[in-house]
């Protein structure tokens, strides 16, 4: 009908008057994030070996990585002795870093992830590149990953490891009678 | 009471009421929109639901500068604000709101000609913006100038039209007399004539969805684009004092003023209600209507508006002829 549309603007406008408002209360109230996402990405320093990786991949060259060898000598007589790579320096640059992830993919041995903590402004450009210290500060904001979806192929670690869980353990040997 | 205390208090009343309803619509429009729109709007400025965020906003423009552009026309400039603001002032003080607890009428002064000289007044408000648009030295408040004397030339007619048939039916022009003469059958006689004089209401005011020359996309703000601090809050004080002013206008010609239960003690009460009641719609049709293009603002007065206002002001003779 010519001009009923004048009236489905009114009855939209006073729907949504009478519902509830969708605001966020941001700073009283914390938003509720979905579990991946992207606020700041948290270094688990004691999984680094310095294997550069992620210096290497990242697009924006925002992580710098310096290390140095030690030698753990040999446990056992004529062993060979390891050397272990320790972080020095592990630096983030949030004022370069353009959060495409690349770095927590390519790290082998899953000592980068993503926090979602996300309130880290600062009032200085230069003050945006934070160091180990503060990375691993992070690490304990990361969330446990997100169950699987219900019917999921098991992650192969994890279904090695329960098979292991199910093999009978070797029976102890029979005492030997004194 | 002396006549003399009698004039500072009406005066002072008068004054009482200019200073509160506009920020009362004000805050009201800030509310209403910003839920209308699944927003919260303002919720810090006192503590309680933003109640005094346009107390804050006061305190915010006084602390401004005041600029006057260089290629402005200077006493032009700094007069229009006051030639936009003042009007309605002025067409307050003839407003009646109804019986106060059995006292006379609640009215700044009962004048014979009252409907002529609010609408006259309303009028006068319009030449401020358009003496800010032809006074700013800047072509986007140029053109915004140009678009609100085509919007005042259309949308006069029909607004004096439709005034002139409640004038009519009432047999007077008085605005007390105008409410007392009210019938409730009216609201269906003169509905035609409540629609043009709202509409045109809207449009004399450059209120959404006919702010064309307040046009923010195409004009930057139109007239009021170089003004700023005290100047520009006079603008948008004279914007909701203009509301207020329509509002009660309409109230007292279409709605029967103070008419309701309990009318001698509470009329006051009553005519306040319905004018926050048309103030919510003028608030009502900002949010849900998209902006009318210039070439629409105009045919909509001519084709639609004037026409209908003639047929209303037809009808109505035939019905004070019967």
């Amino acid at each position: 009908m010519f001009g009923s549309g004048l009236f489905t603007g009114l009855r939209v406008t006073m729907r949504n008057m009478l519902k509830r408002s969708v605001t966020a209360h941001y700073p009283d109230v914390e938003p509720d994030l979905p579990p991946r996402s992207r606020g700041v990405i948290a270094l688990q320093e004691e999984n680094c070996t310095s294997c550069m990786l992620c210096a290497r991949e990242c697009p924006s060259w925002c992580i710098e990585i310096d290390s140095h060898k030690e030698v753990i000598p040999a446990t056992t007589e004529g062993g060979k002795d390891r050397s272990i790579n320790v972080l020095d320096r592990f630096d983030i640059d949030y004022s370069i870093c353009m959060y495409c992830s690349i770095c927590i993919e390519v790290c082998p041995f899953d000592a980068l992830h993503w926090s979602p903590e996300f309130a880290y402004a600062e009032g200085d450009i230069t003050d945006l590149t934070h160091d180990m210290n503060k990375l691993r500060e992070w690490m304990w904001t990361v969330p446990a990953p997100p169950a699987l979806d219900a019917g999921a192929e098991k992650s192969k670690e994890l279904a090695a490891y329960e098979a292991s869980l199910s093999v009978e353990p070797v029976a102890a040997p029979p005492e030997v009678a004194e | 009471m002396s006549d003399f205390l009698e004039v500072v208090l009406r005066c002072v009343l008068v004054l009482g009421a200019f200073m509160t309803l506009p920020l009362l619509v004000g805050q009201m429009e800030h509310k209403a929109m910003a839920h209308m729109q699944s927003r919260v709007g303002p919720m810090k400025a006192g503590a309680f639901h933003g109640w005094a965020q346009l107390i804050a906003d006061g305190v915010k423009f006084v602390q401004k500068e005041s600029i006057v552009p260089t290629a402005a026309d200077g006493p032009v400039f700094r007069l229009a604000p006051a030639v936009a603001l003042v009007p309605y002032l002025v067409a307050m003080v003839a407003i009646p709101l109804g019986p106060f607890f059995g006292q006379t009428n609640l009215i700044g002064i009962d004048l014979d000609l009252g409907l002529f000289f609010v609408l006259a007044a309303m009028s006068v408000g319009v030449l401020g913006s358009l003496m800010g648009g032809l006074g700013s030295g800047n072509k986007y408040s140029y053109i915004g100038g140009m678009r609100v004397a085509a919007q005042l030339m259309s949308y006069e007619l029909p607004m004096v039209l439709a005034a002139a048939s409640v004038a009519m039916a009432a047999g007077t022009l008085s605005l007390t007399g105008i409410a007392h003469e009210w019938e409730w059958w009216w609201l269906i006689a003169q509905l035609p004539g409540l629609i043009v004089f709202f509409t045109a209401g809207l449009a004399e005011l450059q209120r959404p969805p006919f702010d064309a020359p307040l046009a923010d996309a195409e004009l930057v703000m139109g007239p009021i684009t170089e003004y700023g601090g005290m100047r520009f809050a006079m603008f948008l004080l004279a914007e909701y004092a203009g509301i207020v002013v329509l509002a009660a206008l309409t109230t007292v010609l279409y709605l029967g003023g103070w008419a309701g239960p309990w009318s001698d003690d509470f009329g006051w009460l009553w005519s306040l209600l319905k004018i926050f009641a048309v103030s919510f719609l003028v608030i009502w049709a900002r949010v849900a209507y998209p902006r009318l293009r210039e070439d629409q603002v105009n045919s909509l007065a001519w084709k639609v508006l004037v026409p209908l206002a003639l047929l209303q002001l037809t009808l109505t003779t035939f019905v004070v002829i019967l």
